[in-house]
């Protein structure tokens, strides 16, 4: 399996969703933003962090890069797309995954480990894991808060396309496991073709017990079905 | 030619900036105060001297990168 991470001036997680790619058996290349050919990938990564400061909104210079309009025409073609935290945030602004994440509802920076349930376990990027299992996954960002039209979130639901949502510890959906105020809990969501996963929480930060847990993983080992 | 751009958030979407710079100036003493919406706020010079040809590249600047249409609205305004 082939991976390609996407960096930007920025971007911060792009070390260790490396780390946590070649752990898991990926053959993984680092991309520059500025680079106008993709590495031949099965799947494309673009990380966490803070590509171009934030500005004007987070995520949208990036969205307009030299390497997206590849990026673009990969997706639209059927290969694997992940964005994490920053990078959910530029697959929005790419119009790849449809709605926005705005500033979190509490006005704060939020660093810290969560709950979150697995909704869809029968995609590409959820094999591995059980139908609502609770992973324990960190989440560290300004602006999480999901939001679309109503027309959208019914086709998120009725479609199955909501990846995760948060929760407590036995999966209780509710306003009081909402960190950021998002739309229905929702922390990651796929396009109608289920080849895209947009999450602002971070899987590759879950990769080993030494430093947090393994919860993470399943994600990973399910793309190299 | 120069125009203005003002981008702001759309009525029905939740403003919590809006709201905390309206909280501080009610603890201020300003207190009939009905409403505040934060926003954007761009000066835009452009080499172009037809104000239709202009305009049309205003609003293409706004739709394809300063606004995100999904939640915001912008607002152009020719300066002298």
């Amino acid at each position: 399996m082939r991976s390609s991470v996407i960096v930007f001036p920025g971007s911060n997680c792009d070390r260790d969703i490396t780390v946590a790619l070649e752990k898991m058996q990926f053959k993984n290349e680092m991309v520059w933003h500025k680079e106008t050919v993709l590495p031949k990938s099965d799947l494309i990564v673009i990380p966490g962090g803070f590509s171009y400061g934030d500005y004007l909104r987070s995520g949208a210079i990036a969205g307009k890069s030299l390497i997206i309009d590849e990026v673009i025409k990969a997706a639209n073609g059927g290969c694997l797309v992940l964005g994490i935290c920053n990078g959910f945030q530029i697959l929005t602004e790419t119009g790849l995954l449809k709605g926005t994440l705005q500033r979190n509802k509490n006005l704060k920076f939020i660093n810290r480990d969560v709950f979150i349930k697995v909704v869809n376990n029968k995609t590409r990027f959820s094999l591995n894991y059980k139908k609502n299992q609770i992973l324990n996954i960190n989440i560290a960002h300004n602006e999480g808060n999901y939001f679309t039209d109503s027309k959208h979130l019914d086709e998120l639901k009725n479609d199955n396309l909501i990846a995760f949502q948060y929760c407590d510890q036995i999966g209780e959906v509710s306003d009081e496991t909402n960190p950021n105020g998002a739309l229905e809990n929702i922390a990651g969501i796929y396009n109608s073709k289920k080849n895209i996963l947009g999450m602002m929480p971070h899987p590759e930060r879950m990769i080993d017990n030494n430093i947090s847990n393994t919860d993470g993983c399943s994600l990973f080992s399910s793309l190299l079905k | 030619m120069k125009y203005s751009v003002t981008i702001t958030l759309k009525k029905d979407v939740l403003d919590p900036q809006g709201k905390v710079v309206q909280n501080t100036l009610s603890n201020l003493g300003m207190t009939n105060l009905k409403s505040i919406r934060q926003g954007k706020f761009f000066e835009i010079d452009i080499d172009e001297n037809d104000s239709k040809k202009a305009e049309n590249l205003i609003v293409e600047m706004c739709e394809k990168l300063l606004a995100n249409l999904i939640i915001e609205d912008y607002k152009i305004n020719k300066l002298k």
